[in-house]
């Protein structure tokens, strides 16, 4: 027989044997695989999904787009360019009513002219109605607004002065994101009636599209860069498939990444387990090993076949994974779906399952070597002594490689998944820091129990809480298992808090909840008014001017090249980039104060009084833009106010809580200079009541066609739901960690149950009741459960600060009462799955124990 | 003191039923000292346990200083266990997270009564005095059996049971611990059953109970 033969049969005689208890080993692996295996293989199908779909997603080769109606030049290209096909929409917002009913609501409504999308299908119901549309004076509608108003098919709908019979429902469209129609249901008609609403009045922003078909040899990426320069001073974007591939790609790619990572916790806490089931495992087997070594095994011979029973469970626990996670995948589309603007088939992806089944092989490899190694040092002495304790061997020279593999591979591992290196080294180096303070806190919690037990503490406390220390105890697993589960909830939670509670855009009971924009300066008069007549109050009319950027500093805007997309980090907009912020209109007010939401961050705020008609405007800038404008403190702007170049100079920048549903602004005027410039007004007020609020909309609709308002609380709903949509997907994958997290507290349990059915059996002999038995068990698993909670809690409360700092830039509050309910599951977990692995404890008499041991 | 009648105990080994203890009977006064005897497997520890309440016995009753096992539920047993009776084991059984003084303490403790001075004099008394707070893993074989002797008679047992107290000892060893169970079982009047292997422990004893295929072969009292 040759070595490795031996060594290979040795394995299997032995681990036949012991499958039972390298069962848990297996179990240990087998939620991180499947969690890594679905999640790898939904990210690779939908990267897939996005490549295949591309250019419906676009309806188009090419588009042109901009917020200003297109020059003749531009309108002469498209024309050109359009010869295989072209299409218009033009987009903008407006209340949408039903003569018939009462409610109102902000919809976002397409006019669509030509034969789009030409890839791609926009699929309605009925099935005809898109073809149809462009025929009479119909809309088109999502079945929200339906919802919204009370209509139905047929229904007459009103916008603003036009009238429009709804034909269908959207069901789908090209390219189409949860996150569009979730501030405002979206309606689209017929492109030559949008003049008959009279909605496009000064002031309303209003975005215009067109669409391009190109010939099948035309390259659009050519085009789109030939073109680009020459149309960037009429303010049009071009857009190519390519583009929004490559966008796409990127954050399917970042959401890929994050999800993995989750799953990959899931695999380690099971590396975890794998350490802490071999680790016992071994324990068991010193005599058998003893004897092999007796019988002339080596050392090295002992290892590899420990090493390969291992290795053998681990592939066992790595493919029931795989075949768990391809079943699992087929769940993920119905989780996160909505927000994905592909269809994503639901086909296992190989290459994935293959990944993942490997990772699973070598955490299980890795994480039993070191426990493994003290196999090597079980002398054949031990045969003969039964009194042999692992413990006092002498400590294995190679335990130091086999932590660097560890860590490494941890680190190999992440960076996989993070899709680089710097990201796979903060996370592992997170998770390091992670299982050190809980690693700590469990050895002084063992420390701390083992000194300073108060002697007058009831018997069955000191006992339960000696069990801790008891030898081979399970303290560190436990803790460890527990805890980062633990760690994991209450961090992804604390995180979606502080998200949310940014988001609390209605918040406090007398914050504004109702929105009146657009409203033309002789309208003033009549809506304040008329929520006033209501019954409610009205903040100050906040004035709005559009204008654009003419020059910085003297220099031209159209002489200055476009920066660098890099801005100052955290900043919201800088991915905009590529001039836009020189560019884009500016929607600016007039006042000469600092609003709550602001903050000046240099340079000071202007006094009314001292300006001096002669001398530039005073204005304030907020900080990203200025960054992205490159001014400072001093510098002088010239702005193109409808036509009127009006001389500014820079007084200070300001930091604006943006989630303050407040009007805020980029560029604050000083009050004296844009009274006389055509403008808009927006007006906040309050009406508790939803039904009255619904009301006053539709009011509001019928007699003022150009005011839009929008309530605060639809937009709440809105962005919590899609808050919901991906927290939701977190969370799907977080709970295979706690799977995990339960598996291997589970086995440690198990792991101990033995000592703990003899050691509750000779209590009763001695005289305990079951009460006092179950009293003893109860004691230690509130020890475990309790500071692996507060531990976890504490390094969770860490971890969500650091996100809210330096990731989400948010305040970071703690809702002690929800994190404590958490922790407190989390330690009534521990407690549970302990009682319920001692019940055996309980049940037996203590005669068939004590004969068996 | 202790006395059963008819007392029979039969295992569900899988579909077929063991019968190890079968219909047996006697009666030990207090004081006494009864060795059981017989080779392995002949129902030895079995009937220990049942004199000692650890299990029922199918059919049969016993009676432990006047009172009747059989109507008591587990907790109870447990409780007459704790006030009345002692334990000794083969392999020590000593609770290895405990200090030798708090081993010692826990049949007291767990009736709620505060036992360090008791516990340390016993100590004393098996010649472990300086080693209260010694772990059992720091303790030799023979030293953890005294300290398993110590405990059992904490709680000043009406009857102490030992399962082969001198198993895992060498022969010097083992002759102290008995000597020590023997002294106590003087001073205090203790009863003891002992099961054992050992012929000259079992000639120790006043009265010898010899058991073969789970019936009583022998009785020296009725001889």
């Amino acid at each position: 027989m040759t070595r490795a033969g031996f060594v290979v049969r040795m394995a299997w005689r032995e681990g036949r044997a012991a499958a039972r208890r390298l069962a848990l080993l297996t179990a240990s692996i087998t939620a991180g695989v499947a969690a890594l295996v679905a999640i790898n293989s939904f990210t690779d199908n939908l990267r897939l999904s996005v490549r295949e779909q591309a250019r419906s997603m676009l309806g188009a080769d090419l588009s042109f787009s901009s917020r200003q109606p297109f020059s003749a030049t531009v309108d002469r290209l498209v024309d050109s360019l359009g010869i295989e096909g072209r299409a218009r929409i033009t987009t903008f917002g407006a209340m949408a009513y039903l003569p018939r009913a009462t409610g109102a609501r902000l919809a976002q409504v397409s006019g669509v002219e030509g034969s789009f999308p030409f890839y791609g299908e926009v699929v309605t119901k009925p099935d005809s109605a898109w073809r149809t549309l462009q025929r009479t004076s119909q809309a088109i509608v999502d079945p929200s607004l339906l919802a919204a108003l009370g209509a139905k098919i047929g229904d007459t709908l009103a916008l603003g002065q036009g009238r429009f019979v709804i034909s269908g429902t959207l069901e789908r469209m090209p390219g189409d994101v949860g996150v569009r129609s979730a501030f405002g249901p979206r309606i689209f008609i017929p492109n030559r009636f949008v003049g008959a609403t009279g909605l496009l009045a000064f002031g309303a922003r209003v975005d215009r599209e067109a669409f391009i078909r190109l010939a099948p040899e035309q390259s659009a990426q050519a085009i789109a860069d030939h073109f680009r320069p020459l149309v960037r001073d009429e303010r049009v974007r071009i857009r190519t498939v390519a583009d929004d591939r490559q966008n796409l790609d990127d954050a399917l790619a970042r959401l890929g990444n994050y999800l993995g990572l989750v799953a990959l916790i899931a695999l380690l806490l099971g590396g975890l387990g794998v350490a802490s089931a071999t680790h016992v495992f071994v324990r068991q087997k010193t005599e058998a090993i003893a004897v092999l070594r007796c019988l002339g095994a080596t050392a090295g011979q002992v290892f590899a076949i420990y090493v390969t029973q291992a290795a053998a469970m681990g592939l066992l626990g790595s493919l029931a994974g795989a075949a768990l996670g391809i079943g699992l995948q087929q769940l993920l589309p119905h989780v996160i779906g909505s927000v994905l603007p592909v269809e994503v088939s639901s086909a296992p992806s190989w290459p994935a399952v293959g990944i993942g089944i490997g990772t699973g092989l070598w955490v299980a490899t890795v994480f039993s070597l070191l426990p493994l190694l003290s196999a090597r040092r079980v002398p054949p002495l031990a045969a003969l002594r039964q009194a042999y304790d692992p413990a006092s061997a002498p400590r294995e020279p190679w335990r130091w490689p086999a932590f660097a593999l560890i860590a490494i591979s941890v680190l190999a591992l992440a960076s996989l998944q993070a899709g680089g290196w710097r990201a796979g080294a903060y996370f592992a180096g997170a998770i390091g820091v992670a299982v050190g303070m809980l690693g700590l806190a469990a050895w002084l919690l063992v420390r701390a129990v083992r000194r300073w037990l108060p002697s007058r503490w009831p018997y069955v406390w000191r006992q339960g809480l000696a069990n801790l220390h008891r030898p081979a105890n399970q303290t560190m697993a436990v803790v460890l298992a527990l805890g980062f589960g633990a760690f994991l909830l209450a961090t992804l939670f604390l995180a979606q808090y502080n998200l949310l509670q940014e988001l609390q855009l209605a918040g406090g009971p007398t914050r504004p909840n109702l929105v009146l924009f657009d409203i033309q300066p002789d309208q003033l008069a009549p809506v304040s008014g008329d929520v006033k007549a209501s019954g409610y109050s009205a903040a100050d009319p906040v004035p709005i001017v559009p204008m654009r950027i003419l020059s910085i500093r003297g220099r031209a805007v159209r002489d200055i090249p476009p920066p660098d997309t890099t801005s100052r980090p955290g900043s919201r907009r800088g991915r905009q980039g590529g001039g836009w912020a020189l560019r884009r209109e500016y929607r600016s007010t007039y006042r000469d104060a600092p609003t709550s939401s602001e903050k000046i961050i240099a340079g000071n705020w202007w006094k009314p009084s001292q300006r001096d008609t002669a001398a530039p405007v005073p204005i304030s800038v907020e900080a990203d833009v200025a960054a992205d404008l490159g001014v400072r403190v001093g510098d002088e702007m010239v702005w193109d106010v409808q036509g009127v170049p009006v001389r500014t100079r820079v007084m200070n920048l300001r930091d604006v809580d943006w989630a303050r549903f407040e009007p805020n602004f980029f560029v604050v005027f000083a009050s004296g200079a844009l009274e006389a410039a055509p403008r808009t007004y927006v007006l906040l007020t309050r009406v508790p009541d939803a039904t009255a609020r619904g009301m006053m909309q539709r009011r509001l609709a019928e007699r003022f066609p150009n005011v839009t308002t929008i309530d605060v609380a639809s937009i709440q709903e809105s962005i919590e739901r899609l808050v919901a949509r991906v927290v939701l997907a977190v969370r799907f994958v977080a709970l295979f960690s706690l799977i995990t997290g339960t598996v291997v507290l589970a086995g440690a349990v198990s792991t101990s149950r033995h000592q703990r059915v003899r050691e509750g059996a000779l209590l009763k002999t001695l005289g305990a009741s079951r009460r006092q038995v179950l009293q003893v068990v109860l004691a230690e698993y509130v020890a475990l459960g309790v500071l692996s909670a507060v531990a976890a809690l504490v390094l969770a409360t860490a971890a969500g600060w650091a996100l809210a700092r330096f990731l989400f830039d948010v305040p970071f509050k703690l809702p002690l009462a929800s994190v404590g309910a958490l922790v407190a599951a989390m330690a009534l977990l521990a407690v549970v799955v302990g009682i319920w692995g001692s019940l055996e404890v309980v049940r037996r008499t203590p005669l068939e124990v004590l004969r068996n041991s | 003191m202790l006395s059963c009648e008819s007392l029979t105990k039969t295992y569900l080994s899988g579909a077929r039923a063991l019968t190890v203890v079968k219909d047996i009977s006697f009666n030990l006064e207090a004081g006494g000292f009864l060795a059981i005897v017989g080779p392995s497997g002949s129902g030895k520890t079995t009937l220990l346990g049942l004199l000692a309440g650890l299990d029922r016995p199918t059919s049969g009753t016993v009676r432990l200083d006047g009172e009747a096992l059989e109507p008591l539920d587990e907790d109870a047993r447990a409780r007459l266990r704790g006030e009345k009776v002692g334990f000794v084991f083969q392999n020590f059984q000593l609770i290895p997270t405990l200090t030798a003084l708090e081993n010692v303490q826990v049949p007291l403790e767990l009736r709620g009564i505060a036992a360090a001075e008791r516990a340390r004099e016993l100590l004393g008394r098996v010649g472990l005095g300086g080693r209260e707070h010694h772990y059992p893993a720091q303790l030799s074989g023979g030293e953890q059996q005294r300290v398993a002797v110590a405990r059992a008679f904490s709680n000043r047992p009406r009857v102490l049971f030992a399962d082969e107290p001198t198993g895992n000892l060498d022969a010097r060893t083992g002759a102290t611990v008995v000597d020590l169970m023997a002294e106590l079982n003087r001073d205090l009047g203790t009863t003891l059953v002992l099961v054992t292997h050992d012929p000259d422990l079992a000639g120790r004893a006043r009265r010898t109970l010899r058991l073969a295929d789970g019936a009583v072969v022998s009785d020296s009292a009725a001889a």
